[in-house]
């Protein structure tokens, strides 16, 4: 390069280079602005997360402790009769309480003897029935049966009691403790996967509470949904895309359907306490009505997917069919439809992942009572998984603040699979043709 | 014989309208189908219409009308005395003497008149099933018989099933005016009778929300306040202060993915935004009330500020984070409308990237992302979860985010879950705030529209 | 002879030219814009007729009108007459699908359905209850693919998709499908410009064979396609019917200057 040619590589003044350097560095800075932000919001979800995964973790396993119960044939069928209700209405507490004194042969006082049978689960008995009037052979016997522990020993045992304070601040008695230790060292304690908590319904106890009853009322509401409001709003899209004239009445549907798309969800509870339960005297509490309320929720969703899925078809094929003589009905059932259904099935998904997690419009409704029972159909009363979550966050026991998180580890993991489910059916019906 | 029985009866019926409406078809060209001017199973479809479409109709319309009349006929059987009560006990009366028809239990003594209207009740429903069943099963016989002998090859089969197709469409589409004018309807009624009991001037600037009402009928007045200010003022408190935080992260992380990101990192970033999208609201609720909120009441009381553990603050924070994805992803859709040769001509200039943002493409997409903005606003002030698991139930006319406040969604959820009659003016109070949010939303959702439609000329 | 040999071989070659189709004062309009100015136009029965003229001067949408097609535009409206036979196909009465079932379309772009070879052949013939039987159906399959010119091709592929063919093939399978509904005339809308030199010239061959059997009319923006492929060629200009005459003196000695002028190659 010349002396020329590089003298007159950019000259600028002191000025201008100093202005052009803060320039770059309001560049960077606002490049970092950015990168911080979606960090940000990043870190939230991170926490988000590892905060109900830490919380909650612990509430997929449970302790059970080991007792030698004597299966006393004079107190479960004095009668010698073996009748089925004979043998239910057997006080099995007691089965337990005494296994409990022989171990503990020691605790006398009756305030200590309180606290030792709260050591085991009320649920113990309902076990020890429900073994008993399977197999009827047990009565006479003695037998090493696991029962479930109580809250309180599952607290000590998944570190919620810290053991440094002192007894008074603590909840829990020295003794308490020393008796949980004590059966540990004989091996009476044992760590197990909670299948409880997916199969039992919900409970006053903690450590006998599930989802079991919210999961199989959710799955029936998201039934009565989906039969409901895709159908219906597949049909409307289609009549929208392929067959409506432009005049008034179908922008005053398009209008509306937008409309209503963006009402908060809440208000469609309403909506449902006010028709579904008053004017049409369903039964509260029951899917079915929950079903159609958020099926009515659900609907400008499923709508508007189906409409984009459907326009989205090309119209060569449209040509193609009329011009052979299918009628537009045929077409559009034939050959649009076909070819739209991914995105319309994609769209519907990702509309019922969203009903799946609302919880407003079912509390109108009034799907926030106690339901211990698991319901069988849709008109039994019974809840749903984001309702079970929040009536549990209110409850003041620690053991509860465990299983909310454990239910919002369930309920994220069939939103994952429902969101991965549309992703895959995307993913694979893209462009086949 | 129950509902379930004769729906299946109606099917029955229907499918055999199918099956012979095509043989029909079949047998009359002797099997030359292009002779037909409509396929066969249009032909069967078009039987099949005819026989189960009145059976639906029997089927939706008679036990409305048996409702209305069954209860009717039971109460001439009434003795006088029972009958000349007020008609709302008249009501409850009939109501309970059909629950005892069902086999339920009743909250009064059944004696032998009341166990007797009953039976009678129970065996009104079970002659009126019969009635029907007969009823259906004829008038599906007479359609078949009628128009079977329309089945001719040239039949328009086909035209007269599209037809029917159509006004079926038709129906599902006039579906979402229904559930509108059903929204509206029923918000208006109640309210108005909200407003009946409660003045609408107390109603919408009163400053006091109190919602005590007579417990007793005969209580005479009630002495609670239903002044709404105090709830939209919370709710607009908790709203801005997640709009503080959603606004700049949700557009500065549009920014930053649209115009800078790697094609790897938005590949992991932007699907991490739509899980922030996805959790349910309850979920963020719970983490606000368990996590934020204890954490930001235990850093203001080091720093010595008095932070309440129903704080507004917490509230709107994890709001914030809830809005974030929302306002992100409709920035970047407007943004990326905006057309490429804006920002070449900046570029082109000698202008850095962030200058071409900030003095182009962000005046460009001004009106975008102010109706982007307006909906996340509309957004947070619909929503009720999180509100309700994290801030408070005592109303509170104050703008410290560190105090506890309460919105119109949460009070509509106080007010309703719960037994309480449905005529009290607390219940009647939950429409009535239902009434004020879908005001105050659709009033937002309208704005932003046409704020997006009148602006969007000047740049395309 | 069987039902669908019957439905085949039901026209031979005419003994004498008569108009197959006629449009007497044709105008359309889009919206306010008037595309065509009172066409009188005569197809002759088994000849092909080309339809030939500069960009935007209204062949296709006058050939879009001889099936209907124009009817799936909202704005477009359509006055005078179009007759098939003799018979008005604008007439309130009749209806669209048995018009489309008789005058069948090929359209620039080879647009076959997302189902298999099989399928998108028997579509046509399914929905009017030509064919019926599965037996029938297969013979009318391989009818219009050998009448296509694709038999061969295709044969041990049936099953296989119909977007999976090359554009050549995919188009001489648009023609097949329009052949197995057995209609009387065919109508092609540029059906070559999307194709290869080769793939167009084996679809002229094919539309030579074709004539024997049904009516065309073709739109072309290549005179030397006109040239080589109709017998009969009318020349559009602006909207309006400029010139109509056998191809041969259309081509050597039009008597409009416009077509001179077009044909020489000054416009177009």
């Amino acid at each position: 390069m010349t002396e020329a040619a590089s003298g007159r590589a950019l000259i600028l003044s002191a000025g201008a280079r100093a202005r052009l350097r803060r320039r770059h560095a309001a560049e960077r800075r606002f490049r970092l602005y950015g990168l911080a932000a979606i960090l940000v919001a990043i870190a939230m979800l991170v926490l988000l997360l590892a905060s109900i995964v830490v919380r909650g973790h612990s509430a997929f396993f449970q302790t059970e402790i080991g007792l030698d119960i004597h299966f006393d044939a004079q107190l479960i069928d004095p009668g010698g009769t073996g009748a089925a209700d004979d043998i239910s209405r057997a006080d099995f507490a007691t089965l337990v309480r005494v296994a409990l004194m022989r171990r503990f042969a020691d605790v006398t006082e009756r305030r200590d003897v309180r606290r030792l049978l709260g050591v085991v689960s009320r649920g113990a008995s309902f076990d020890l029935r429900a073994m008993v009037l399977e197999d009827s052979t047990l009565i006479g016997t003695t037998r090493r049966v696991w029962v479930p522990a109580s809250d309180r020993v599952e607290s000590v045992r998944k570190g919620r009691v810290d053991r440094d304070i002192a007894e008074a601040d603590r909840g829990i008695s020295d003794r308490e403790i020393a008796w949980i230790d004590g059966l540990e060292a004989d091996g009476l304690v044992r760590t197990v996967f909670n299948w409880r908590f997916l199969a039992s319904g919900d409970s006053r106890e903690p450590e006998l509470a599930g989802v079991g009853g919210a999961m199989i009322g959710s799955f029936l509401t998201m039934l009565v949904t989906l039969l409901v409001a895709f159908p219906l709003g597949v049909c409307t899209a289609l009549y929208l895309q392929e067959f409506a004239p432009r005049n008034r009445w179908t922008d005053l549907i398009e209008v509306n359907i937008n409309n209503l798309a963006a009402v908060p969800s809440i208000v469609f509870g309403l909506l449902g306490l006010a028709v579904f339960l008053n004017v049409m005297e369903m039964p509260r509490s029951a899917p079915i009505v929950g079903g159609l309320t958020l099926a009515l929720m659900t609907l400008p969703t499923i709508i508007i997917a189906a409409r984009l899925a459907i326009g989205a078809v090309p119209p060569s094929l449209r040509e193609a069919a009329l011009a052979l003589g299918a009628s537009p009905l045929q077409t559009a059932i034939h050959h649009v439809l076909p070819v739209a259904m991914p995105g319309v099935l994609t769209g519907a998904i990702i509309g019922m992942a969203r009903a799946l997690g609302e919880t407003a419009p079912l509390l109108m409704i009034g799907m926030v009572a106690f339901i211990v029972d698991i319901p069988t159909s849709i008109s039994d009363p019974s809840t749903v998984l984001p309702v079970q979550i929040y009536i549990w966050a209110d409850s003041p026991e620690r053991g509860f603040a465990e299983k909310t998180s454990a239910a919002i580890i369930v309920l994220l993991l069939f939103l994952i699979a429902m969101n991965g489910l549309a992703i895959y059916l995307r993913g694979r019906f893209e462009r086949r043709w | 014989m129950n509902i379930a029985l004769i729906a299946a009866v109606v099917l029955v019926l229907t499918g055999l309208g199918y099956v012979l409406g095509r043989r029909g078809a079949h047998s009359s060209v002797s099997g030359e189908v292009r002779v037909l001017h409509s396929l066969p199973s249009y032909h069967g479809l078009y039987l099949a219409l005819w026989v189960g479409l009145p059976g639906l109709a029997l089927l939706i319309v008679w036990p409305i009308v048996a409702g209305e009349l069954i209860p009717a006929m039971v109460a001439t059987t009434l003795p006088v005395e029972l009958r000349a009560q007020a008609p709302y006990l008249v009501d409850i009366l009939l109501s309970d003497i059909r629950n005892l028809a069902h086999g339920g239990i009743v909250g009064r003594e059944v004696d032998a008149v009341i166990q007797r209207a009953a039976d009678y009740h129970a065996s009104l429903e079970r002659l009126s099933r019969i009635w029907l069943a007969v009823a259906v099963v004829a008038i599906g016989a007479a359609s078949f018989l009628w128009r079977r002998h329309r089945i001719a090859p040239e039949l328009r089969a086909r035209n007269a099933v599209e037809r029917a197709a159509r006004v079926l469409l038709v129906a599902c589409s006039t579906i979402a005016v229904f559930i509108t004018l059903g929204i509206v309807l029923s918000l208006i009624f109640e309210a108005v009778r909200f407003f009946g009991l409660v003045p609408l001037g107390d109603f919408l600037f009163g400053l006091t929300w109190s919602p005590q009402t007579a417990i007793r009928t005969d209580q005479v007045g009630s002495s609670g306040a239903f002044g709404a200010v105090p709830l939209v003022a919370g709710t607009l408190l908790i709203t801005t202060i997640a709009m503080l935080i959603a606004a700049p992260v949700g557009l500065t992380s549009a920014i930053y993915m649209s115009e800078y990101a790697s094609p790897s990192l938005r590949r992991i970033a932007k699907p991490l935004m739509e899980v922030l999208a996805g959790i349910p609201t309850v979920v963020y609720g719970f983490f606000a009330a368990l996590t934020i909120a204890p954490f930001l009441r235990d850093t203001g009381s080091i720093v010595g500020l008095n932070v309440a553990s129903e704080s507004a603050l917490a509230a709107g924070l994890v709001m914030g984070i809830m809005i974030i994805p929302f306002v992100s992803s409709l920035s970047d859709d407007v943004m990326n409308a905006v057309p490429q040769s804006l920002r070449d001509g900046a570029l082109a200039l000698g202008a850095t990237r962030s200058e071409t943002i900030i003095q182009v493409v962000i005046p460009a997409a001004l009106p975008g992302i102010v109706g982007a903005v307006l909906l996340a606003v509309s957004r947070a002030i619909g929503e009720t979860m999180i509100v309700v698991m994290a801030a408070g139930l005592a109303a509170n006319l104050t703008a410290n985010p560190f105090a506890a406040v309460t919105t119109m969604t949460v009070q509509m959820v106080t007010l309703l879950v719960g037994d309480q009659e449905f005529d009290s003016a607390k219940t009647l109070a939950a429409f009535a705030l239902g009434l004020l949010l879908l005001t105050i939303t659709l009033g937002l959702n309208i704005l932003a529209l046409k704020i997006v439609q009148r602006y969007r000329e000047k740049y395309d | 002879m069987s039902v669908v040999a019957e439905h085949f071989e039901a026209r031979g070659p005419a003994t004498e030219p008569s108009p197959k189709m006629e449009t007497r004062a044709l105008d359309v309009f889009y919206g306010a814009k008037q595309a065509l100015y009172s066409i009188d136009l005569s197809i002759r029965e088994n000849e092909v007729t080309a339809l030939i003229g500069p960009s935007g001067c209204g062949k296709s949408t006058y050939l879009r009108c001889l099936n209907r097609m124009n009817d799936t535009i909202p704005e477009c409206r359509v006055s005078g007459e179009v007759s098939l036979d003799g018979a008005n196909i604008y007439d309130i009465n009749v209806d669209v699908v048995e018009v489309r079932a008789r005058v069948g379309m090929v359209f620039q772009k080879p647009n076959p359905f997302p189902k298999s070879i099989y399928d998108n052949i028997a579509y046509g013939p399914r929905i009017h209850g030509v064919g019926w039987t599965r037996e029938q159906l297969d013979e009318i399959v391989q009818r219009s693919l050998v009448r296509a010119g694709l038999w061969e091709e295709v044969r041990d592929r049936l099953d296989e998709p119909g977007t999976g063919l090359s554009g050549g093939q995919q188009q001489r399978l648009c023609i097949a499908r329009a052949i197995a509904v057995n209609p009387e005339v065919i109508l092609m809308d540029e059906p070559c410009s999307a194709l290869d030199p080769i793939a167009t010239a084996r679809i002229e061959e094919l539309i030579d064979e074709l004539k024997v059997n049904y009516t065309i009319v073709i739109v072309t923006h290549s005179m030397q396609q006109a040239a080589r492929v109709s017998q009969r060629a009318a020349f559009f200009h602006l909207g309006v019917l400029v010139e109509c005459d056998d191809t041969p003196t259309m081509f050597t000695n039009p008597s409009d200057k416009r077509t001179q002028d077009y044909v020489t190659g000054r416009f177009g």
